[in-house]
């Protein structure tokens, strides 16, 4: 196989992933196949596959040694996010059952 | 993909000569700004989950009435088809295929954009129509203020394209507007990907049963 | 309703013409600051049409793309914003001296004065000054030609004129918010404050951010892609690890300043319900997402410092830097922590206990490297060749004074302690006393330690130590009493006070402020004192205090291109190496042709557009407001149809101009750390092993 096959390939099966994990949860959502927690936990899994399929076959970005820098960013910018987003939700939550 | 990576996305190859090697600071550094309009975005969404409960919305419309679950799949798929052409935009760049090749996928690439951009303003004319207006509550303000955030991404991103495609035919591929392509590439893929955050959080967390 | 051309703009709008109407003492101090504002505008017009300045302005300095003259437009900015907010300082510590039952003015008066003061003193002046000395400094410390985006440089410097142009123009048309430099709603919404107030605010605010956030971007690439070959990580000086640092800052803090001011907008202008008081709005949260900026831009503003504390200290001691790795690693920990602490200034909002105990605990871990720094510094300059110039007398004030304002600190990260304090004196005297000795004296260090570097003139020492001595004692008599007054009870932001035994420590606060006014002015004497003695002070050959890093191996100033030929780095403090093995000042192999930016005008008209847009915001003049940002986003396409942007300097051009300066340096008389602040000193050191041995690493 070529390099233009393998690379078209990739963005394929990276649109069938995606197009997957998309049509599973708007399934279950439209025929009411799960309720409450579980159905926001399977929404929330999905979703995070989802973006991760996104970053390995669209962005390209991998383990692999060269592009450390990259990937050092991403995990630093997902740590910060998670401390700025989760910090938030923790304090508004707080303050929303003491009103 | 063969050795001689040096910034995130698809990368032109060693063929490019001196497009590749100067694409490596330019690239790492919008790929950095994104990082930042992820972070714009992330707490956008934080501000969004806060005001997503009946506090929020103050006994205004709730999601239910004002969501069309249908139209939102349509954009969904749409977004994802449009990160696939474009996708193919930058093969054929990388592969020299030469300006018509990428400028048609380009095209496609926009068009899909433009069709997604209608729905979404088909479906806000939808949700003023019942009452979802951000004056109305904090929670309509927390969308009003998040979801077409995204659509003015695409916007931009679209203009993006236009200019793209007027720079191919004035200037030709020269290493600037090759590298132009690939930042644009990967403004999109991105934009996709906070879409799915979108869809995930707002429609189907509002339109859970 | 409002007018189609004009918006809401009238003649009331206008300091002069409100002074005129209600000729009060509030009213003509701020007719007297506007006068100040247009005079001084019309000042600088006359000057530069009458000494025929204005092309030379244009060609050389705003539309540069030179890092180094883009890092002096930062600090001249810095300067001038500064002597603003100082007067500010000064004139409500005067209103406050007199304040008990009465003053001299409004209390909107003084509620807009502590707004501006606190927006300038941030965002216009410790931001530019910071931005400047890391753009002068980094690219040549690193031997790099430029930084990796100058073009975008130049656009941040002009969206942080912008900013500063907005608050200038308050003062003339219209008024400043007078909510704080926080701007709290629901108290900034249109509800209570429906004037142009809180929109000033808003757009300087959001226009300046976005510059920021690209300098962030700016210096992370530039470190990340363009060190000298050799120069890796570990090599650099540690003012180069603070850089990224607090780019991660600019890139990562900034994003919540700028999404809780657009919403505020977006309540303020469309009547969404963000932080309003009805309808579900949630004003916690802004208070909640600015501090998510509010406390990392603290630290954005220390760490850089920090840096420059680490690059002085050594030099005047004539050593290397004590424990280079666990001031890395302590940097890198300050710039993590100070993501997590944040809730620590709104320990009384409500939140349940352990909360605060979270926060609280996470704050008082910052101490721990904190500490760990300080040790080091003093660890570098023990048994040094230590020599008493002005930055070394900015740096012992800090040691002392920074200390008591980190420990300060580490009191009110107790919740229960911030619970008694919260909204007093006590607290602004904390704040002030780390930014103050810590940020401030850091960079006025830094203006006399590179500022032979930028000229080729070092400052005159005698007004500099009148300053230095001046800015210790006049920040101790203002700030020092404050605490007392802070845990007595008195509230900040208070335009009067009603219990006289607050009066005697209101006057030695007051004395306090003079002298620091008077350290002002001695900055400016010795400006002008040293650029009329420049023969006498000239250090051309590039290296006055026998420096240890890069940027001291180059003439001063610099050539465009910063490095004749690209060094190769082969180990920390690598000028120090090269003195003392004879590796200096060696003529290079061959010269090659060297590939520069050309200038360009975008920044200034990113500029010019980005003000009438801010303005127009603010006066509600929407058809201004369109023209100037398409007009702006036109540019900026435009400039991208551009292909011809870099011009050659050709090798025997450099050549000429390297041997020029290595023939100076070669019939140069070196001197010895003695004479450092004689005239002798011309910029070439005696390169100086310290008595004893360095330590291995
Ligand atoms: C140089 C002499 C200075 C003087 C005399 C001075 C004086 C003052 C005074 C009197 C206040 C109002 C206190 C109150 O709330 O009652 C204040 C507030 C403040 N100052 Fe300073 N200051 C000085 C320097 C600085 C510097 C260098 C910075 C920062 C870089 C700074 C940042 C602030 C901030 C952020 C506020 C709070 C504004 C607010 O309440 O929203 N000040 N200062
Ligand atoms: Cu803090």
């Amino acid at each position: 196989m070529t390099d233009r096959q393998r690379e078209t390939r990739m963005y394929l099966v990276g649109f069938g992933l995606a197009l997957t994990l998309t049509l599973v949860p708007f399934a279950l959502v439209h025929w009411g196949l799960m309720q409450g927690r579980t159905l926001a936990i399977t929404i929330a899994v999905l979703a995070v596959a989802q973006i991760a399929v996104h970053l390995r076959f669209f962005l390209h970005i991998d383990l692999s040694r060269q592009k450390r820098e990259d990937l050092q960013l991403i995990l630093f910018t997902v740590l910060l996010l998670a401390i700025m987003a989760f910090g938030t939700l923790w304090i508004m939550g707080n303050l929303a059952t003491r009103m | 993909m063969s050795g001689g990576n040096l910034h995130p996305g698809l990368n032109l190859g060693d063929h490019h000569g001196k497009a590749h090697s100067g694409a490596e600071a330019v690239v790492f550094g919008f790929w950095i700004f994104l990082m930042s309009d992820v972070v714009i975005f992330g707490l956008v969404f934080a501000s969004y989950l806060t005001a997503a409960n009946p506090m929020g919305m103050a006994g205004g419309t709730g999601p239910a009435e004002a969501f069309d679950l249908g139209s939102v799949f349509a954009q969904t798929v749409i977004l994802l088809a449009s990160s696939l052409t474009f996708g193919f935009a930058t093969l054929a760049l990388r592969h020299e295929d030469g300006r018509r090749a990428i400028a048609r996928w380009l095209a496609v690439s926009l068009f899909l954009g433009l069709g997604f951009l209608t729905l979404e303003m088909r479906d806000f004319a939808h949700m003023i129509e019942v009452g979802a207006v951000p004056q109305r509550s904090g929670y309509w303000s927390a969308f009003w203020g998040l979801v077409p955030l995204h659509g003015l991404h695409l916007a931009a991103g679209c203009l993006w394209i236009v200019v793209m495609l007027a720079q191919m035919a004035t200037l030709g591929l020269v290493p600037a507007v090759k590298t132009r392509l690939l930042r644009l590439g990967l403004f999109w893929h991105c934009l996709d990907l906070i879409w799915v955050a979108v869809f995930s959080i707002v429609y189907l967390g509002g339109l859970m049963p | 309703m409002t007018d189609p051309i004009f918006g809401r703009l009238d003649l009331s709008s206008f300091a002069f013409v409100r002074a005129f109407d209600n000729p009060t003492v509030s009213e003509l101090i701020g007719a007297g600051a506007a006068m100040a504002v247009v005079l001084g505008g019309l000042a600088v017009l006359v000057i530069l049409t009458w000494f025929r300045l204005w092309a030379p302005l244009l060609r050389v300095w705003l539309t540069s793309v030179d890092h180094k003259r883009i890092g002096i437009m930062y600090c001249v900015l810095a300067l001038v914003m500064l002597t603003r907010g100082v007067i500010e300082g000064v004139l409500m510590r005067t209103q406050q001296a007199f304040g008990l039952h009465g003053g001299f003015l409004t209390p909107d008066h003084f509620s807009e004065l502590f707004s501006t003061h606190g927006t300038i003193m941030i965002f216009f002046v410790a931001m530019p000054f910071i931005a400047g000395v890391i753009n002068y400094v980094l690219p040549l410390q690193i031997g790099a030609r430029d930084m990796a985006f100058p073009v975008m440089n130049q656009i941040s410097l002009g969206l942080t004129a912008t900013g500063a142009a907005l608050v200038m123009l308050s003062l003339v048309v219209g008024e400043f918010s007078t909510g704080g430099w926080a701007n709290y709603p629901p108290y900034t919404g249109a509800d209570f404050q429906p004037g142009p107030g809180p929109d000033y605010w808003i757009w300087s605010i959001v226009l300046a951010g976005i510059g920021t956030t690209l300098s962030g971007i700016n210096f992370a690439v530039t470190i990340y892609k363009g060190r000298a070959p050799g120069m890796s990580f570990l090599r650099m000086p540690i003012f180069c690890w603070t850089v990224i640092c607090a780019s991660i800052i600019m890139i990562f803090a900034l994003p919540p300043l700028t999404v809780a001011a657009l919403m505020l907008a977006a309540d303020r202008y469309l009547d969404f319900h963000f932080f309003t008081n009805d309808l579900g709005g949630n004003m916690m949260n802004y208070v909640n997402l600015f501090w998510l900026f509010g406390h990392p831009e603290v630290y954005l503003l220390i760490i850089p410092c920090y840096g420059m504390f680490s690059e002085i200290v050594p030099t005047f001691s004539g050593k290397r830097i004590y424990g280079y790795m666990s001031m890395v690693y302590a940097t890198m920990a300050i710039a993590v922590l100070s993501f997590c602490v944040w809730l620590h200034h709104f320990f009384t909002m409500g939140q349940s206990a352990n909360v605060n105990a979270a926060f609280g605990i996470a704050s008082m871990a910052i101490a721990i490297p904190t500490g760990v720094k300080i040790y080091n510094w003093v660890a570098t300059i023990f048994r040094g060749r230590i020599r008493m110039t002005v930055p070394m007398i900015y740096v012992v004030g800090f040691f002392y004074l920074f200390t008591v304002g980190g420990l300060t600190g580490v009191m009110l990260a107790n919740p229960v302690i911030s619970y008694q304090v919260h909204n007093t004196l006590f607290l602004v005297a904390h704040f002030h006393n780390v930014i103050i000795p810590g940020v401030l004296f850091g960079l006025l260090a830094a203006y006399h330690y590179w500022f032979p570097k930028a000229f080729g003139f070092r400052l005159h020492e005698g007004w500099g130590r009148r300053a230095a001595l001046l800015w210790i004692a006049g920040f101790s008599f203002t700030f020092l009493p404050l605490y007392w007054l802070g845990l007595q009870g008195m509230p900040r932001r208070s335009v009067t006070f009603s219990d006289p035994s607050f009066q005697p420590f209101m006057w030695l606060a007051f004395f306090g402020a003079a002298l620091i006014l008077s350290a002002l002015t001695c900055i400016c004497i010795q400006l002008w004192v040293s650029i009329r003695q420049r023969d006498r002070l000239a250090a051309p050959l590039g290296d006055p205090w026998n420096g240890r890093s890069l940027e001291w191996s180059i003439p001063s100033p610099p050539p465009a291109y910063n490095f004749a030929v690209i060094p190769q780095v082969t180990q920390r403090d690598e000028f120090t190496d090269a003195k003392a093995t004879g590796r200096a000042y060696a003529e290079p192999e061959a010269y090659e042709d060297i590939e520069m930016p050309n200038n360009t005008a975008i920044g200034l008209i990113v500029c010019v557009c980005a003000t009438a847009l801010g303005l127009a915001l603010v006066f509600w003049i929407w058809w201004l407001a369109a023209l100037s940002f398409c007009a702006m986003v036109a540019a900026l396409i435009g400039r991208t149809f551009h292909t011809e942007t870099t011009h050659i300097i050709p090798a025997a051009e450099i050549a000429a101009d390297h041997r020029a300066w290595l023939a100076r340096v070669g019939v140069a008389g070196a001197v010895n750390r003695l004479d450092e602040t004689h005239e002798r000193n011309a910029g070439l050191a005696i390169p100086e092993r310290p008595a004893r041995a360095e330590p291995a690493e």
